[in-house]
């Protein structure tokens, strides 16, 4: 399809009108979710048996099938939503597609077994605002994902797409601009949180030219991928964004580094760009404004150090992504040494939104010092994963339980990471009442009292800061009862080893000693005073590391030795991991309550485990490796982490239990 | 080198297309690369020799740029891929213990390959898909949930052995 470049902002309304008049909002549209997670999932077959069912009941006239972005419930995909009243079907595999055809869209009736059914109340939920999870979120920039192909433009435009652009190169100067979208007090989202407005003045008013804008799409913190999702879900608005920010910034190039591991992203974005290309809203005069601006897309070499900025632009210029001291702000020399103005995906997919509907009904959204909506990625040991948006200022705990739904399997909610590894930390566990005695006489009770306090807390940049973590961009990690802190701190260190690109001392030798020190306490080697080095060394970093990677790198360490000090003090003084992850320091062990169910065998890979069915299960303490392959499977928690040492011990008491005549007794009626 | 070494052609005319598709650009230096490595797997020498004359760079910024970024590598990679995702979400699911048990049953360590050249393995740290943790992908395809269970019966299916009835109905 060949498209005539539009020319002035009254083709475009004309256009955006007959688009709307096209899409007739009353005709049934069975949208597929296809971001990664679904896709992973395996819903690309889904639409082709979706396709097959209407063909065969030949209602492929009045029925249109649209493979949409991420709806953010990746949880449960593949999803499946049926517009436009908003019907809402998960785990939808192709022999469903059927069925769905024939039950909701030709006889109007519901597919139960598809349905979500609220974990509580255990009623069926049909439409998809109704549930929990979508319910307390605000969704501003995931909100279109759902109604639109990310590869068709004409989606994007009937949706109001392009708007603001017009607003912005016709009725607004770009000094309004930027005072705009400073009035609206719209943060960085890439995590660390400084004004955009202030950043675009800045590179404005830098004197060199050409100036650059750069989106930063190398989401490198291990579990985030809000900006992948916008990416692959709704590339438009971010190129809207760019645009409005380049005009404002007076520039004509701009720049999307994104991840190579992100092959959906690189690919949408690629169409949305020669798409926004082939209808005039980059390239030469804008339509029709003079303005030209136009955005390449360059694939990152899957670095983390590359999503600070200066490395970023290192690596954009084709060499190693190595960050230098920013004596010089990136907005007066940047790139090439020219000024250059970064921000992330997220804060892009913001602008249009500012410009569009105003700085003061954007501010009125959030707290006093962040403002808008913020999207999480929420994952680990938590029900509902998958991606949220919510207001700033929203609380943990309505995060975590509302839209989260709470830790699976009745397990205990320990801590919150938030922030990824070098900006990130851990946020306290909820001490609940079962937790409260053993802490009372562990003398712990100010911990406690400031437990509780973290998970009311509401979730903004300042906050978060206050309380040792940061925002970052927006990842969310729960962990239950099983995630040793300390663990987790020495996994996030060697994250970092493996990332830290070695140009600065404190950063590439720091972190190799801390990293060496939490080895040693986690297999049961360390010493008291190692608490002390890993404190010292951590504030050398701080003060001393070259950029902000080594800067917030002992951030994880810091963290978990502020809230979880007594888990460090367990490894150290009784030589156990009391979350039973540290390998060294435990043992496993089947406990009576085994119904030799055999479920473990196939796991084990040392073939530690023997027993006849349906009788108690021991394992071998001799052949075991630790590796927790059988405490994954097994369903009722027979499977015990003990103090290493003890495993013997306890196996053998299971074993005179089990052959005690009770349980023999209770055994057979089972 | 063996793959190089019988077809000449192949190589001058591969990296022609592709350092042409970029104009030779400087910045584009690491997108060519990751052509590079997608067309022969990994980066031959003799490729990245050939592209540091077309793009007029010298070698030595070729290989600082191969050996700086983790996603290239100058060994050649097994004729099935594995890629364990250990990011944050995937370690508290324990993607630790697949880890542990995939090095047991093909006797490798990550970023290793084996000895027939069947079976490469390596950690990343975030594939983005981290609801569905722990996620493991071969040859790019996407495994959710992962178990040391299914991970065997993955195995077995890159074996060529007959694959039991759980796997496919755990795929369906």
């Amino acid at each position: 399809m060949t498209q005539q470049r539009l020319s002035s902002p009254e083709e475009l309304l004309i256009l955006r009108e007959q688009l709307i008049k096209q899409r007739k909002e009353n005709k049934t549209i069975i949208t597929v979710c296809a971001g990664t997670g679904c896709l992973a999932c395996g819903c690309e077959p889904v639409t082709a048996a979706f396709r097959e069912a209407l063909q065969e009941s030949r209602l492929e006239n009045e029925v249109e099938i649209r493979t949409t972005g991420c709806h953010g419930f990746c949880e449960r995909g593949p999803l499946v939503v049926l517009q436009p009243e908003g019907t809402f079907y998960q785990r939808v595999k192709p022999a469903d597609a059927k069925l769905i055809v024939d039950q909701t869209i030709k006889g109007g009736n519901l597919v139960k077994k598809l349905m979500y059914r609220h974990p509580q109340t255990k009623e069926y939920i049909q439409f998809e605002k109704d549930i929990p999870f979508y319910s307390k979120q605000m969704r501003l920039i995931f909100g279109k994902n759902g109604h639109m192909d990310p590869t068709s433009i004409h989606d994007y435009i009937a949706l109001g797409g392009y708007k603001a652009m017009t607003i912005a190169l016709w009725q607004m100067l770009p000094e309004q601009i930027i005072e705009e979208v400073k009035k609206s007090g719209l943060r960085g989202r890439g995590g660390g949180g400084f004004p955009t407005g202030r950043k675009w003045a800045s590179c404005r008013k830098a004197k060199e030219e050409p100036k650059y804008v750069i989106c930063n799409a190398d989401e490198g913190d291990p579990g985030a991928f809000m900006d992948r999702s916008l990416l692959e879900g709704n590339p438009h608005s971010v190129i809207e964004g760019m645009i409005i920010g380049a005009y404002a910034i007076g520039c004509e190039q701009g720049f999307v580094y994104v991840r190579n591991e992100y092959p959906l992203a690189v690919k949408n974005l690629t169409v949305a760009i020669k798409a926004a290309r082939d209808y005039g809203f980059l390239g030469d005069n804008i339509l029709g404004s003079k303005f030209n601006f136009d955005i390449e897309v360059s694939r990152g070499g899957g670095a983390f150090v590359c999503g600070e900025s200066t490395a970023l632009m290192a690596s954009l210029e084709g060499k190693i992504g190595e960050p230098r001291a920013k004596y010089i702000h990136t907005v007066e020399a940047g790139l090439w040494e020219k000024p250059s103005n970064l921000n992330n995906v997220e804060t892009w997919a913001n602008v249009p939104l500012i410009i569009e509907n105003g700085a003061d009904w954007y501010n009125h959204i959030g707290t006093a010092n962040s403002k808008g909506t913020k999207v999480f990625a929420l994952t680990g040991k938590v029900n509902n994963t998958g991606l949220v948006e919510v207001p700033m200022g929203i609380t943990l705990r309505e995060i975590l339980y509302d839209i989260g739904g709470g830790v699976p399997r009745n397990k205990r909610f320990k801590a919150v990471q938030t922030g990824g590894p070098s900006g990130g930390t851990l946020i306290v566990e909820t001490r609940e009442k079962a937790v409260h005695d053993s802490l009372v006489t562990h003398g712990d009770i100010r911990q406690e009292e400031e437990a509780v306090n973290l998970l009311d807390l509401p979730v903004d940049f300042d906050e978060l800061t206050k309380v040792g973590s940061m925002m970052g961009s927006g990842g969310m990690i729960v962990m239950d009862q099983d995630s040793c802190m300390v663990d987790v701190a020495k996994y996030f260190l060697n994250f970092l080893v493996e990332e830290s690109c070695g140009k600065c001392l404190p950063c590439r030798e720091g972190l190799r000693i801390m990293l060496d020190i939490l080895t040693r306490i986690t297999e049961g080697k360390g010493e008291l005073q190692d608490l002390e080095i890993l404190e010292d060394l951590s504030q050398v970093m701080i003060d001393t590391s070259l950029c902000q990677l080594g800067g917030s790198a002992p951030n994880p360490v810091l963290s978990t030795l502020r809230y979880f000090h007594q888990e460090y003090l367990a490894h150290i003084v009784e030589k156990r991991c009391p979350a039973g992850v540290c390998k060294e320091l435990v043992s496993h062990a089947i406990d009576e309550t085994c119904t030799g169910c055999h479920l473990c065998f196939k796991p084990c890979p040392s073939n530690a485990i023997t027993g006849e069915l349906k009788t108690q299960h021991i394992i071998d303490q001799d052949k075991c490796i630790q590796c927790g392959a059988c405490y994954q499977v097994c369903n009722i928690g027979s499977i015990r982490r003990v103090k290493r040492g003890e495993g013997a011990e306890m196996q053998r008491r299971a074993k005179e239990l089990w052959q005690s005549p009770i349980k023999k007794k209770t055994a057979a009626v089972a | 080198m063996s793959d190089l070494g019988k077809k000449p052609y192949d190589l001058d005319q591969t990296i022609t297309k592709i350092v042409d598709h970029y104009e030779a650009k400087s910045t584009a230096l690491i997108m060519a690369m990751q052509d590079i490595q997608r067309h022969y797997h990994y980066l031959p020498r003799e490729a990245l020799a050939l592209a540091a004359r077309k793009m007029n760079l010298p070698l030595a910024q070729i290989y600082s740029v191969a050996t700086f970024y983790k996603s290239f590598s100058l060994e050649p990679k097994g004729k099935h891929h594995i890629c364990v995702c250990t990011g944050t979400a995937c370690h508290v699911r324990q993607a630790k213990v697949i880890v542990d048990n995939l090095e047991l049953k093909i006797g490798i360590k990550p970023r290793q390959t084996t000895p027939d050249g069947e079976i490469s393995f390596e950690t990343v740290n975030c594939l983005g898909a981290c609801a569905l943790g722990p996620l493991v992908t071969v040859n790019g395809e996407y495994h959710g949930n992962m178990t040391v269970s299914k991970m065997n019966n993955l195995l077995d299916k890159i074996h060529g052995v007959e694959t039991t009835e759980e796997v496919t109905e755990e795929e369906a």
